[in-house]
């Protein structure tokens, strides 16, 4: 007997467990309850009520339907397409079910690891169902179209934290493994991260605040203290004052307009460049004031015109060292100098950019940020080959040796062994040639269908003009709809076709039904045609397109042999590891160029037939 | 042999008439073209007018078709078979004269010297 568990999480206020299922006994679960922000599932079950018991279930124990029910939903996940929002009555039965082959088809380790629980199932519900029949039917809107490997893979739990539906391997009292690495995980991320990222940016804000009124207080404390005792100064002290002004306004808004920028990365080392000019800064100033406080303060003095050109001068000096740090950290590297190869290890992607003289760490940024826009989207469902084709070349010959001293000869076997195996005819690649050709008909099928299905979805709506109302109102009172509801209403036509495109390309973890009937909704919005919408589902995009926004920021270990503070140069090779796949950045430098000079006169195009050709007759 | 553009061209012309050889499967006359409205007029030495473009012998082998009926070198082909050969390509001349299914061409040639053997006679 299948079971279908669909359930909304966290779509605002409410959440709603919708249990359908196919045959006599039929068990609902309507529960509803605020949402609280990434809780467990197993923890949210244990505190739904049973509303309705038919007849016949009340034999079998609570427990056991329930684990049914957690085996049903692992499938049911898995197998989730559109279902009809209808109250989950008996003329479910003449529904036809979804088709079944898309669970074999699957290639996640999780869902092989669930794939007997699934057979069980299945074995059972063999009779009532076929195995080509299509259903229909479609969620409520806020559920993940999800896979069991969607926990899999550590951009995927940034974006999935709160909203996915839990898959756990285990009884559903338990917390799973795949739980508790997700949540150190999100622990460790969180807390101190937040408090690395601004120490650097206040530690400069503080001394530029400090570095600003220097020359303030340097002013003002003779006025305070010695008033009386100052010499007049006339004309000269009021340019100076104005200069003062305008110097400290300048500095002020460049201050702004450079340096105040929420960082975007943490680096690993101190930036070199930047702890250089906040010491020089630090070092100048308080120089500045030492000798202010021995030569000013300490004897009094008088000459009060003195004071402000000593303050003026060191507003001079803040200047010239703002320019400084402009060079520094902002131009010198603006001009390039090498060329950085990109290539990501596990599907081989690679790009070639050109940078300026930087630190490792800082290139590590900059190739970190123009990863997130250029390369495509990391699948690892795509990187398999297929099964057939893998378990055809790993059953090669086993060999087992027995002997004590058997050093040298497990050499020598596992050579012949391996010379044997190449030696032995193999097919695989006309396999894997086939294969692809399969695959790619498969996937050119179903886009077209897809395509089609969109086209007509989107005929369905139209924008409603301001023009037109009164003509249609007293006739057909057309039920006006905003952008929401509009979307919801043509997304059913398509969904099937969007869901099976989406299997076939693997891309099914990335593109949750909430997140197609937001993108729907705001193409709808925007007057797109069917193609513009669709341009996000029919090529991978860029990694920066499937990134949430949250401020916990993403995890990346530089790996490199010299140590990441000094600067770039020829051969240098270093990587950027994440969780399961990493970028391998490799430095050559831009070759030096010898540009010359031709010069050609205008006039000197100058053109002729051809020479005259002798033919013999 | 000058033309005027616009005017009829008049000229004092020979008529010869070359039965082509057999040599294995080619049938040859037994001379050279060179000129045509496509080819550089510059380049001709036998014309009078550099500017004319018309089809000229270049070279007469010995002993062969040509030469025997009569044709000489530097002559200016005006017609072929009845075919206009003052205003065609290269390529086209080529073809009128070697035609597979004609055994015999009659050229009309014309030369400076009838000219003025004609001159000469109506003195």
């Amino acid at each position: 007997m299948r079971w279908e568990l669909k359930f909304s999480i966290c779509d605002g206020a409410h959440r709603f467990l919708l249990v359908v299922n196919r045959f006599p006994d039929s068990l609902y679960l309507v529960g509803s309850s605020p949402c609280p922000l990434a809780s467990k599932i197993d923890s949210f079950r244990s505190k739904v009520d049973l509303l309705k018991l038919p007849l016949a279930l009340s034999t079998k124990s609570i427990s056991e339907r329930k684990s049914q029910l957690g085996g049903a939903r692992e499938r049911g996940t898995g197998g989730g397409g559109a279902r009809k929002p209808c109250p989950p009555t008996r003329d479910m039965d003449n529904e036809s079910q979804y088709s079944g082959y898309s669970y074999k088809s699957s290639h996640s380790r999780s869902s092989r690891k669930h794939r007997d629980r699934r057979d069980r199932h299945r074995s059972k519900s063999r009779d009532g169902s076929s195995r080509g029949d299509k259903s229909v039917t479609i969620q409520a809107p806020g559920e993940p179209l999800l896979d069991a490997e969607s926990t899999r893979g550590d951009d995927r739990d940034d974006n999935w934290g709160e909203t996915t539906t839990v898959v756990t391997g285990t009884s559903e009292h338990s917390v799973s493994n795949e739980d508790l690495t997700r949540v150190s995980k999100e622990l460790e991320e969180s807390s101190p991260l937040e408090c690395k990222r601004f120490l650097g940016p206040v530690l400069g804000g503080c001394l530029g605040l400090f570095a600003l009124f220097t020359p303030l207080a340097f002013l003002v404390l003779p006025q305070l203290l010695w008033r009386e005792a100052l010499e007049p100064c006339g004309t000269p002290c009021e340019g100076l004052y104005v200069s003062l002004a305008f110097k400290l306004l300048v500095l002020l808004i460049s201050s702004w307009a450079l340096f105040l920028r929420p960082p975007r990365a943490t680096l690993p080392r101190f930036f070199i460049f930047r702890c250089l000019l906040m010491v020089l800064v630090f070092l100048f100033v308080a120089s500045y004031w030492l000798f202010y406080g021995v030569r000013v303060l300490e004897p009094r003095e008088r000459d009060y015109r003195g004071i402000v050109e000593y303050a003026a001068s060191l507003v001079d000096a803040l200047l010239f060292i703002q320019y400084l740090a402009l060079v520094l950290l902002e131009v010198r590297h603006l001009q390039p100098a090498f060329c950085l190869k990109v290539v990501r290890t596990t599907d081989g992607a690679s790009r070639f950019y050109n940078v300026g003289h930087l630190s490792i760490q800082r290139a590590a940024v900059w190739v970190l940020d123009q990863y997130y826009r250029d390369f495509p989207v990391y699948n690892p469902a795509l990187l398999n080959l297929p099964k057939s084709i893998l378990s055809k070349k790993m059953s090669g010959f086993k060999v087992y040796s027995l002997d004590e001293n058997s050093t040298n000869n497990t050499n020598s076997q596992s050579r012949a062994m391996i010379a044997a195996a190449a030696r032995r005819r193999d097919n695989s690649h006309s396999e894997y040639y086939y294969e692809e050709a399969e695959l790619d008909r498969r996937c050119r099928k179903r886009k077209a269908r897809l395509v089609v299905a969109v086209e007509e979805a989107f005929t369905h709506i139209k924008r409603l003009q301001d023009d037109d109302p009164t003509a249609s109102s007293p006739k057909h009172p057309r039920e006006v709809m905003d952008p929401r509801e509009a979307a919801q209403a043509i997304f059913a036509p398509m969904a099937r076709a969007m869901q099976k495109y989406l299997r076939t390309t693997r891309q099914q973890p990335y593109h949750s039904m909430e997140s197609i009937l937001t993108h729907l909704q705001f193409c709808i919005t925007h007057n797109m045609t069917p193609k513009a919408f669709l341009e996000r589902y029919l090529s991978p995009g860029p990694t920066l397109q499937y990134q949430r926004e949250n401020g916990r920021g993403r995890h990346w270990t530089l790996v490199s042999e010299e140590p990441v503070t000094s600067a770039l140069r020829q051969g240098l090779v270093f990587s950027l590891r994440r969780l399961d796949f990493s970028l391998v950045v490799t430095v050559q430098p831009l070759p030096f160029l010898r540009i010359g000079e031709e010069f050609i006169d205008p006039k000197s195009h100058k053109f002729v037939m051809r020479l005259q050709s002798e033919t013999s007759v | 042999m000058s033309f005027i553009p616009g005017q009829p061209v008049t000229a004092v012309v020979q008529r010869i008439e070359i039965r082509k050889l057999r040599q294995g499967e080619h049938l040859i006359l037994g001379f050279s073209i060179g000129g045509g409205i496509d080819q550089d007029p510059g380049q001709n030495p036998f014309s009078e007018d550099k500017s004319d473009k018309g089809i000229y012998v270049t070279r007469v082998t010995p002993e062969g078709p040509a030469e025997v009926a009569g044709l000489m070198m530097g002559d200016k082909v005006m017609q072929v078979n009845g075919w206009d050969m003052t205003m065609v390509t290269h390529d086209q001349a080529r073809k009128r004269l070697t035609k597979k299914n004609e055994d015999v061409v009659r050229l009309l040639v014309t030369r400076k010297s009838l000219e003025q053997a004609v001159r000469h006679s109506m003195m």
